[in-house]
């Protein structure tokens, strides 16, 4: 107590154990220059990403506007572009087409619940088809094992394994419903997310900013939002592309599945549907009264997961 | 590009499997042309324009590898004739336990039907329809048919059996798998399989590390 309040002779004392390089000192002036110091160097520190953003994007694809306002000519330059840094980036000769709707189709997706068992290959079909992350696995397609004598999907779970099916299950897989009233659409900040004409909702990944409210707005849990650049060996990454579907997406945006239109717009079936063993899945032009999904709707006991909402999917699932 | 990646189907029993590998135009007379000759550009005579839906079919009357060579070492088939010609059907027998000389083990789970409700006594190298008639094995589906309409009509509008290669006939042909592509024909229900890929998203709670929250 009564040394603290002694002030005489520490005074000198104290002067002779201030900081040497400041000829007149106070201890303010030497916390201020410590603390501008740390602050500069934690700005040089934060804008770092930044500088190296601003070096990786070049002012092209920064330049670049939203895909409906390209034309022929930009599209031709982006993808390009797109397809040199699939090159540089990735190692691998792509291609990157610009597939538009067919004048007349209306695609629709219907899978038989009496028939799938489960096993999985579409959603591994899908992690290859459409150059998804390896060390993710993402795919599209979830498949919920699900009580029997329910549709909530609540109440399904995507983490089984072993020997399927089940006796007291049933499979539903779950990808994008391509829906008519898509609540994704609606709640885009920036409209880079869209409904085309043959039904498919698409992503322009040029010009998603990352929001993710899409991703909160579907009722089927579709979207998938790319936390890392996707890593894929050289060899293994499919170089039949388009720029709306399954080229390697940029890392911090959202995608989906698109009914690989890549491959339906050129007429193909998509490539769940190839890789399924049991048959459950039927994709086809419902605007076509001759196509297998119009005999389907018409003659099969045909549900739509909860219609409830009023999104009015393009995906039915069907009963033997 | 016509991806036929039946590899995925798991792996049974079925000695037919490799010889299936011929395809038919599921318009065409049952009589069969080659396959081999039909290309996938091969259009449907009935509808101009259009690709065909090409239906898979057995390449023909199954034949039994033998076990044993011969002097020069070489094995040898045997049609199902080179035996059957020469014994009598046993038109009551349902199953393989009965018999003492060929086709032990086989697994039959096919309803209660007997072998030559389907196979045919008069002609063993061709299958028998319920009226009696033969048919050939190249035609099995319609065999199937008789009993099993619902499936055919399903498989007729593609809600059944599965299908690869093209949605739009008029870009590309299809190809469908024919009955016993899936279905062995003495056991017919669908085997079981293991799920194999597995996509790690946030669902997978046993997962230790999590790319989805780096």
């Amino acid at each position: 107590m009564t040394t603290t309040n002694d002030p005489s002779p520490t005074g000198d004392g104290g002067r002779d154990r201030s900081l040497p390089v400041i000829a007149n000192p106070s201890r303010r002036t030497a916390v201020k220059g410590a603390f501008a110091t740390l602050g500069a160097a934690a700005f040089v520190a934060a804008v770092s990403p930044l500088r190296q953003a601003a070096q990786r994007t070049s002012a092209a694809e920064f330049m670049q506007s939203h895909y409906k306002r390209l034309t022929d000519q930009d599209k031709r330059l982006v993808i390009e572009r797109l397809e040199a840094e699939a090159k540089e980036n990735h190692g691998v000769e792509v291609e990157i087409a610009d597939d538009r709707p067919i004048p007349g189709t209306k695609f629709v997706y219907a899978i038989n619940l009496s028939v799938c068992n489960g096993n999985g290959k579409c959603v591994e079909a899908c992690h290859k088809e459409n150059n998804h992350d390896r060390s993710t696995g993402q795919s599209y397609i979830r498949v919920l094992e699900m009580p029997k004598g329910t549709m909530d999907m609540e109440q399904g779970n995507t983490t089984y394994s072993g020997v399927v099916p089940k006796d007291d299950k049933f499979y539903l897989p779950v990808q994008c419903q391509q829906c008519d009233e898509p609540p994704c659409v609606d709640v885009c900040p920036v409209k880079a997310t869209w409904k085309e004409e043959d039904g498919i909702v698409v992503v322009d990944y040029n010009w998603c900013i990352g929001c993710r409210y899409c991703e909160a707005a579907c009722p089927y849990h579709a979207r998938r939002f790319n936390w890392k650049q996707a890593e894929i060996p050289a060899e293994e990454i499919n170089p039949d592309q388009s720029y709306l579907s399954n080229r390697i997406r940029p890392v911090g945006v959202v995608e989906k599945c698109t009914y690989c239109l890549h491959r339906t717009r050129r007429g193909k079936l998509p490539a769940c549907l190839e890789a399924c063993p049991t048959g459950a899945r039927v994709f086809g032009n419902i605007l076509d009264p001759d196509s297998n999904i119009r005999w389907i709707l018409e003659n099969k006991r045909v549900y739509i997961l909860k219609e409830e909402l009023g999104t009015k999917p393009a995906f039915f699932y069907y009963f033997d | 590009m016509v991806v036929v990646c039946w590899d995925s189907t798991p792996p049974r029993d079925n000695q037919h499997r490799e010889r299936d590998v011929a395809a038919q135009s599921i318009s065409s007379e049952p009589s069969g042309r080659p396959v081999q000759s039909r290309s996938e550009t091969e259009r449907d005579p009935g509808e101009p324009g259009r690709h065909a839906v090409v239906v898979r079919r057995p390449a023909g009357p199954p034949l039994i590898e033998l076990a044993a060579t011969d002097p020069q070492g070489r094995s040898g088939q045997v049609a199902c004739s080179t035996c059957h010609s020469v014994r009598p059907p046993n038109l009551a027998n349902r199953t393989s336990d009965s018999l003492d000389e060929f086709h032990q083990g086989l697994a039959f789970n096919h309803g209660t039907l007997t072998c030559y409700a389907c196979h045919n006594p008069e002609q063993s190298d061709a299958l028998r329809l319920a009226d009696g008639s033969a048919v050939e094995y190249r035609d099995v589906m319609t065999l199937c048919s008789q009993c099993h309409a619902a499936q055919a009509t399903a498989f007729r509008h593609g809600a059944h059996g599965g299908m690869n290669g093209h949605w739009d006939l008029s870009r590309g042909p299809q190809t469908k798998n024919n009955c016993i592509d899936c279905h062995d024909p003495h056991e017919p229900s669908y085997p079981k399989m293991i799920v194999g890929f597995k996509p790690r998203d946030r669902f997978l709670k046993d997962e230790t590390k999590h790319d989805d929250h780096e």
